[in-house]
């Protein structure tokens, strides 16, 4: 992994443990886990359901404190925010209207009022939702609410965007289209961004490493760079090759009887 | 066949004024005794004219007004406050504990030890009142605001209080917030006789003046005054919280 880091390194997690402690009884969700991230890099974690995804995710966005380890977040100075996270839920203000929703994070940042609204606008756009505008949150899809807590984390265009099963409540269509996106967007602006999944084909298909997560408590089962040049196709022989040997590292030698995939 | 919600509403009023006109005419009970509806038109016009009516209402509303802004006021602020901040609330519990369960009125002795037999006594026995509903609606509509919009704050840098307390809270607390600011709407008017009673005037004093002189008409249409300032504000107050939350399914 080493020889590989070309950029300079934008996350550095070492030794990172994370426990639950509630009615005395101490749960171990993550425990000496190392990952290292370059700038500009698209890394997929990938791991079963409860493994410590979200976990993850939540320490590196400073809402939850590691029992253990060090985290080291070296975001990009000229970035208009250093990160920015899509929820697993929607998680849309009720109160504001969908391009409010939008404008949310530009809130903290210095542009003008009217800026915020093109920005967002933008976003909404990029998204697919751009006529939704005028809605409340209430009058949406579950899909088109994840699609605009999307446009809401991509608005601020941050350093690094955390995105937590962006896809998964997504039909097909919507879901491809998204995800060539979010691969032209990086590519355009090269943002580094961690794109936390429970589909491995769509983890091949979008990234530069495959980062599996196993074990209970959890850690790095494998951090896979995927060589296949871009653009890449769906479904071919290469990637399906890689995302054989992904599923292989996350049930390989697993403790847990109720493991499953 | 199903007809307008107000013909229903029209009918229910005609059917409670048909019985209370009945009752005195009956002679069930002494008109005296109960004042029957079509006798009161011509005793409020009395106590119109003689301009007493403008001149209690007015002393009433100012009692009305101030006593519940300085209540809810200060109530919704260090509910939100205390909703805020965990040590805060540990620091309150016996505090609160300790004044909660004294009725407004037991204040009375002391508000006229403070402001003597003035306005400011009645807004501070009113206010009183209004404060503790407000102050608990709005301490527990902070506590039940969703964590998770909180994290979203977080998530996008809104990590101060102020930031915090405007961004998700406030918005988020605003339904419950409303919830006891209405049923306060209608706790004051209670405040405003029972601390008008003790002698500062107003529609109270007017009323206990009133029934001493067996005036029981003039004591209804104060009633029914009181009834309809209620009214007024309670649709008043239906109308401005459509406003801010017409964001609710
Ligand atoms: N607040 C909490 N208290 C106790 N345990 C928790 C808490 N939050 C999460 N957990 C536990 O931590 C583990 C990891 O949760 P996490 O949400 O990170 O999983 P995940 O990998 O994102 O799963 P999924 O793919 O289902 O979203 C789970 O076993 C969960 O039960
Ligand atoms: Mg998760």
């Amino acid at each position: 992994m080493e020889a590989m880091i070309s950029s300079p390194r934008i996350i550095h997690i070492e030794d990172l443990g994370l426990a639950f402690e509630q009615d005395g009884r101490r749960t171990e969700v993550l425990r000496g886990l190392d990952l290292d991230i370059c700038a500009g890099e698209f890394i997929a974690i990938v791991g079963a359901s409860g493994v410590g995804k979200s976990t993850l995710l939540r320490v590196l966005m400073d809402l939850a404190k590691p029992t253990t380890g060090r985290v080291t977040i070296t975001p990009d100075p000229n970035a208009e925010r250093p990160m920015a996270m899509v929820f697993q839920d929607a998680r849309l203000l009720p109160w504001r209207r969908v391009l409010s929703n939008v404008m949310f994070g530009l809130e903290k940042t210095s542009l003008s009022k009217s800026e915020r609204v093109t920005r967002a606008t933008e976003a909404l756009k990029l998204v697919g939702l751009a006529e939704m505008a005028a809605r409340w949150p209430h009058q949406l899809s579950g899909g088109q609410r994840q699609r605009v807590a999307l446009a809401r984390a991509l608005a601020v265009r941050p350093s690094i965007l955390l995105m937590d099963e962006p896809f998964s409540a997504l039909d097909v269509a919507t879901r491809e289209n998204l995800q060539d996106e979010l691969i032209r967007i990086r590519a355009e602006t090269g943002r580094t961004i961690l794109f936390v999944t429970h589909d491995i084909d769509e983890a091949v298909y979008m990234a530069d490493k495959v980062v599996a997560l196993g074990g209970k408590p959890g850690v790095v089962r494998s951090n896979r760079k995927i060589d296949v040049p871009r653009p890449r196709r769906r479904g071919s022989i290469a990637l399906a090759e890689i995302a054989q040997d992904v599923r292989i590292d996350i049930t390989a030698d697993h403790r847990d009887p109720d493991f499953v995939i | 066949m199903r007809l307008h919600p107000t013909v229903y509403a029209a009918a229910g009023l005609l059917v409670f004024l048909g019985i209370w006109e009945a009752v005195p005419a009956s002679g069930l009970i002494q008109s005296s005794l109960l004042p029957p509806p079509s006798e009161l038109p011509k005793a409020f016009m009395r106590e119109f004219r003689s301009g007493l009516w403008a001149q209690y209402v007015g002393l009433s509303l100012n009692h009305y007004i101030l006593g519940f802004l300085v209540g809810a006021g200060l109530g919704t602020m260090l509910g939100v406050i205390t909703g805020m901040s965990v040590r805060l609330e540990w620091s309150l519990a016996w505090v609160v504990r300790l004044l909660r369960p004294i009725p407004n009125l037991a204040w009375a002795p002391f508000a006229i030890i403070w402001f003597g037999v003035d306005q400011a006594n009645a807004i501070f026995i009113i206010s009183i009142g209004v404060f503790w509903i407000a102050f608990f609606a709005a301490l527990g509509a902070v506590h039940g605001v969703d964590r998770d919009l909180i994290e979203v704050a977080d998530a996008f840098g809104f990590r101060s209080a102020p930031e915090r307390l405007f961004k998700v809270l406030l918005p988020a607390a605003t339904p419950g917030i409303l919830i006891g600011l209405r049923t306060a709407l209608g706790q004051a008017w209670m405040a405003v006789v029972a601390a008008e009673l003790s002698g500062v005037s107003g529609l109270g004093s007017r009323m206990m003046q009133a029934s001493s002189l067996l005036a029981t008409d003039i004591v209804v249409v104060y009633m029914l005054t009181m009834a309809a300032l209620y009214g007024i504000m309670d649709a008043g107050f239906m109308l401005l919280q459509g406003k801010l939350l017409k964001w609710k399914p």
